[in-house]
């Protein structure tokens, strides 16, 4: 599918063009927004989308509880030496280990979560430009055909996009 | 922050990115003289690892001595990252963004450092994976969860994975950065390490989440961390030691040794790489202030610990603090009490004195060694009077090879930060820029005002 990307020195002027794009017949999620900083949610009227990040640290939560406890029952139960007349399981000890565990779980899956939502690593050679780190706005648009690529690079350069950078067009 | 200039993103990105592709000499000179005070410390590890503990000035009952300290005193120090980084992100405080990445990688550093001494404390490093996880499988040897020095690993091996990740997580837009603006080698390593990012809505919006998830989550572990390093302790039966106030006294304690290194840190880092406009007073003013409640906090810890002691009139605890109080270690008390409270506290009331940098940098300077003798007066005096029978009492005096490694260990922090200022930004680019697309001006009659707004 062709896509094309209009690099844009400001975030007003970058905003302007994603109102353009969408009067041209394209949707929120048909476009993403490239920028070096973060900007608010919806500066440029773009979808960024549902995510399920929260559910992450629930997971690894839970794994980490599961291991502490296999790590701390485990051990004390495969080789049950009674010391200084304390129980096998002693319950606080145990829940220092497991909690620790806990935390560690959340604490991996919640990076694994923002990596798998976040769709990365990135390998695809998708449309980019190194001036985005620099300030510029970046607007990719993800095109049907050629013909709506056709539509988007003329409403990119009406807008005032400084470049307008083509992928995939025949 | 409202003294923050107006900045382009080029600017940001030239002024940030210095410290990674320009290299002064003084970098090298530092570079020698600390890889010289490494060395050291390694031709000390190698007499201990050879000759084993008798190098050190151990003896009975004296048995923890300066690497406990020592290890005390860094996980302390390793508390500064999450105190800076999680609670002032979680609270919003605009001031955070030039300290917090600086605050969270001496975190890293500093814990690795603490993890080491541990090592070299058993005398047989090679051994000594086992005590702590439960890998020997062959021989059926397993820790034993009910002992602190257990808990001990599991906290703390929990609290460097969170803040490794916590780094990381943070650096992703900063490592694109790095990669857009090098070439060659270099922008291979940044590409790969960056996994990809182009920064699209999702991807920020994704950051910034992850970001107060992991400062929410990391905060229980921040706690527990010194909780537990203060169980080594509160959980045995050692007059002196035997303090359920310990855990807050040590968390706090940490607290204000770490808040403290991280304004030297800040100082260095503003000196060394020229970042006046992003590392200003203001930052130094709003540390100190913070520092002003945590040093009173810590105050009143130690004092109720000393009360404690005194009303309960348990005669081992009482022998304990009056040994405490009497010379020599009267007048390292002394110095402490002065080092963490009497001397910089007033210095902090001050405004003036809060954005001084250098009257700042002798107040850190002066904390750390307050802290480093507090948990010196912690461990020895008490340990010279475990046992009530006074033919068991002992004393202790550091080798030479302790002595070499402490300032090792300082030496390896300095190096790490260092050499990770070398590869990395140590200022978050990203939220520099983030803080400047909030930055507005309000006029106010004749007066312009400047405001951060926030969603």
């Amino acid at each position: 599918m062709p896509s094309v990307m209009g690099l844009f020195k400001s975030a007003d002027t970058a905003a302007d063009a994603a109102d353009r794009l969408q009067a041209s017949g394209f949707g929120p999620a048909d476009y993403e927004v490239l920028t070096g900083a973060p900007y608010p949610e919806g500066a440029f009227g773009e979808d960024s989308g549902q995510h399920r990040l929260f559910i992450f640290p629930l997971g690894g939560a839970m794994i980490g509880f599961a291991v502490g406890l296999m790590v701390t029952a485990g051990t004390q139960l495969s080789y049950p030496l009674i010391t200084a007349g304390k129980p096998i399981l002693g319950i606080p000890p145990m829940f220092i280990i497991m909690y620790e565990g806990t935390m560690l779980g959340a604490l991996i899956f919640t990076i694994m979560g923002v990596i798998f939502e976040s769709r990365l690593p990135n390998l695809t050679n998708d449309l980019y430009d190194s001036r985005i780190t620099e300030g510029y706005v970046g607007l990719v648009v993800r095109c049907e055909d050629d013909a709506q690529a056709a539509t988007a690079e003329t409403t990119l350069t009406d807008a005032g996009a400084e470049e307008v950078k083509q992928q995939g067009r025949s | 922050m409202h003294e923050r200039p107006r900045l382009t993103p080029i600017q940001i990105n030239r002024d940030l990115m210095r410290s990674v592709v320009e290299t002064p000499m003084v970098f090298y000179v530092l570079l020698l003289l600390l890889m010289g005070l490494v060395g050291l410390g390694v031709v000390a590890a190698t007499l201990l690892v050879t000759y084993g503990l008798g190098v050190t000035g151990l003896n009975h009952p004296v048995f923890w001595g300066f690497f406990i300290i020592n290890f005390v005193f860094w996980v302390g120090i390793s508390h500064a990252g999450t105190m800076i980084s999680a609670i002032l992100r979680l609270t919003s405080a605009e001031w955070r963004r030039p300290v917090v990445r600086a605050a969270e990688v001496m975190t890293v550093f500093s814990l690795m450092t603490a993890a080491l001494f541990v090592v070299l404390h058993t005398g047989r490093p090679w051994r000594t994976l086992y005590w702590a996880f439960p890998y020997d499988f062959v021989r059926g040897i397993w820790p034993d969860v009910r002992s602190p020095l257990v808990w001990d690993p599991s906290a703390i091996f929990t609290y460097l994975t969170g803040s490794i990740l916590f780094v990381y997580a943070a650096l992703i837009p900063d490592l694109a950065l790095a990669r857009d603006q090098t070439t060659g080698w270099r922008r291979t390593v940044y590409g790969v390490l960056c996994l990809g990012w182009r920064g699209n809505a999702r991807q920020w919006k994704l950051l910034n989440a992850t970001g107060l998830l992991l400062s929410a989550l990391i905060l229980p572990v921040f706690v527990s961390v010194h909780s537990i390093v203060s169980w080594d302790f509160g959980m045995s039966l050692v007059p002196g030691w035997h303090v359920h106030i310990f855990a807050p006294y040590f968390v706090v304690g940490a607290v204000l040794s770490g808040v403290a290194a991280v304004i030297a840190l800040m100082a260095v880092m503003r000196s060394l790489f020229r970042l006046h406009d992003y590392i200003r007073p203001e930052h130094f003013d709003m540390i100190g202030r913070l520092l002003i409640v945590v040093a009173l906090a810590w105050a009143y810890f130690y004092f109720l610990d000393f009360v404690f002691a005194l009303i309960s009139k348990e005669e081992a605890e009482y022998q304990v603090m009056k040994l405490r109080l009497s010379p020599p270690y009267l007048y390292l008390f002394l110095l402490m009490v002065v080092c963490n409270v009497f001397l910089p506290v007033p210095i902090w009331m001050f405004r003036r004195f809060r954005r001084n940098i250098p009257i700042m940098i002798f107040t850190a300077v002066v904390v750390n060694i307050g802290m480093w003798l507090e948990r010196f007066l912690i461990i020895i005096p008490t340990l010279q009077r475990r046992h009530p029978d006074a033919f068991a009492w002992g004393d202790y005096s550091a080798s030479l090879v302790e002595i070499a490694l402490v300032i090792f260990s300082f030496a390896n922090v300095a190096l790490l930060l260092l050499l990770f200022s070398k590869i990395f930004p140590v200022i978050p680019i990203w939220e520099e820029k983030e803080g400047h697309i909030w930055k507005r001006e309000f006029r106010i009659g004749k007066l312009r005002l400047p405001a951060i707004v926030r969603e």
